[in-house]
């Protein structure tokens, strides 16, 4: 079997004294759309936060254990580099208010102070919001403010922007959350669209949306990974009673 | 681990599902009810309980169409997963099962309304018709016990229990042609109870159905097609 593209063992995260995670043990393989799920609290988003290194922007956070990415320790890359190969949208679409849809699009770039030709940031603007579904929506206004667009299109843009740096895996953070129904399938779909050429890890309190789009499915609780397990098994047969009574409403 | 926050509590969704389940038993007893009249109609020749069967039939029917409904609004609203999604299927096929018995009591109902006066009690011992009767009536009790207990040990025990149905089942044509070639005249009530005999091997089935169900829904296990030895073993998937 293919070796996975993001492997934790034993992986611990700290909030000062708070243990946040405790002993996550994880492999994700390459093109497969995971839900993270579990009540609030559970320390979801911590984990994906800690797979770019958000979680250590907090004061007092620390890691310990082992987090990879294509078998690189992520706590020993250069985060600017990791970042570049883990792209994360969040649940409020967050394009720079001050930027163009364009200018959106290539901001990694920009950023990170990478040349292109103008006919390689086309091609990289028009591929990206292609991919995101939203080229047909914007392209005869590429030069107007992102924040010009609808909830659904700006999240859209947002991840138009993250696929730009041709990441390993995109972390969605509860990046259906504020969209309306349509938006929200249309994001649905687009996951299921980038399947083919990302790996997906995303956070959702919507669990008919985990059951619709994901793969495979971990049910977080209190910081430990209670299960881990194909989407399918955890909604028709979870092993754990903690995740039945969750996915069944008893908790939560 | 830590064993705080857990509370359980009574969700919507639950209360719909002990809603549904309370009607589900309501229709299992009037179909138990229904077999049990059949039987007496059929023991005593009483032709007005065998109408009495043949007019509440239609309440069963509407029961069906009722539960058919409930399931229906119960998917749609709440969108259940794991045990309540497999409780609901299960309830679905249960709900089938039941109705379809509910025509086998109705069927037998409506022989003994065509049997003739002078119909040869005989025949019941012959063919062991009424001890096929005691046996189909009491897996669909036992089945309904394990049901509102949610005890699948109790389902279990139904599929040994068919064996007997089987077995009268099996040696009937033969009793009841040998029965014929002796009393020609008594063709007709002859076919009649050769008719229940296998209308009664179903109701055999349809106990052991509604058992799989129940162990379906409890255990996420699928009997269904596997040997009759597997499926009595807990331990066995």
């Amino acid at each position: 079997m293919e070796s996975p593209i993001l492997k934790a063992t034993n992986f611990n995260a700290f909030f000062g004294k708070n243990h946040i995670l405790k002993n996550i043990n994880l492999e994700v393989h390459k093109n497969s759309v995971w839900a993270i799920m579990g009540p609030s609290g559970c320390g979801k988003t911590t984990f994906i936060r800690c797979v770019n290194r958000m979680h250590e922007l907090v004061p007092g956070a620390t890691v310990e254990g082992s987090l990879k990415l294509k078998g690189e320790e992520i706590y020993e890359m250069n985060p600017v580099v990791l970042r570049r190969k883990v792209g994360m949208v969040f649940q409020r679409p967050n394009p720079f208010p001050t930027m163009s849809i364009y200018e959106n699009v290539i901001a990694g770039y920009n950023l990170n102070g990478i040349k292109l030709s103008k006919m390689e940031k086309d091609d990289i603007v028009e591929t990206s919001l292609k991919q995101a579904a939203l080229w047909m929506e914007v392209r005869s206004t590429l030069h107007k403010k992102g924040t010009f667009l609808s909830g659904g299109q700006q999240q859209r843009l947002c991840i138009a922007r993250a696929l730009a740096m041709n990441p390993e895996i995109l972390l969605l953070d509860e990046a259906t959350s504020a969209l309306d129904p349509i938006s929200t399938s249309m994001i649905e779909e687009l996951i299921q669209q980038l399947k083919s050429e990302y790996t997906i890890l995303m956070v959702t309190h919507n669990m008919q949306q985990a059951a619709r789009v994901s793969d495979k499915t971990a049910f977080f609780y209190l910081g430990e990974l209670i299960e881990a397990a194909n989407t399918k098994t955890i909604f028709t047969n979870p092993k754990h009673k903690k995740t039945q009574e969750y996915i069944t409403g008893h908790f939560g | 681990m830590e064993q705080s926050n857990w509370k359980q509590k009574l969700t919507p969704l639950d209360n719909e599902i002990l809603l549904l389940k309370t009607e589900l038993i309501n229709m299992w007893q009037m179909v138990l009810s229904q077999l049990e009249k059949a039987q007496q109609a059929l023991v005593k020749k009483d032709k007005d309980l065998a109408r009495e069967v043949i007019s509440t039939e239609k309440r069963v029917n509407g029961f069906e169409l009722k539960i058919d409904r409930d399931c229906e609004d119960i998917l749609a609203l709440f969108a259940p997963v794991a045990v309540d999604l497999r409780f609901l299927l299960a309830v679905l096929k249960i709900n089938m099962n039941l109705e379809r018995t509910g025509d086998i009591a109705e069927g037998i109902a409506k022989f003994v309304i065509n049997l003739p006066e002078k119909f040869d009690v005989q025949l019941f011992e012959l063919t062991r018709i009424i001890e096929m009767f005691n046996q189909a009536n009491e897996m669909v009790a036992q089945v309904m016990e394990a049901f509102e207990k949610e005890d699948t040990v109790l389902a279990r025990k139904i599929f040994k229990k068919d064996d007997l149905l089987d077995e009268i089942n099996a040696n009937a044509s033969a009793i009841v042609t040998d029965y014929i070639q002796k009393n020609p005249e008594q063709i007709d009530p002859a076919l009649y109870i050769l008719s229940s005999i296998r209308k009664l091997e179903r109701v055999g089935d349809q106990a052991k159905n509604m058992a799989e169900e129940i162990i379906f829904y409890s255990e996420a296990k699928v009997l269904k097609h596997k040997p009759k030895s597997k499926k009595s073993q807990k331990d066995e998937e």
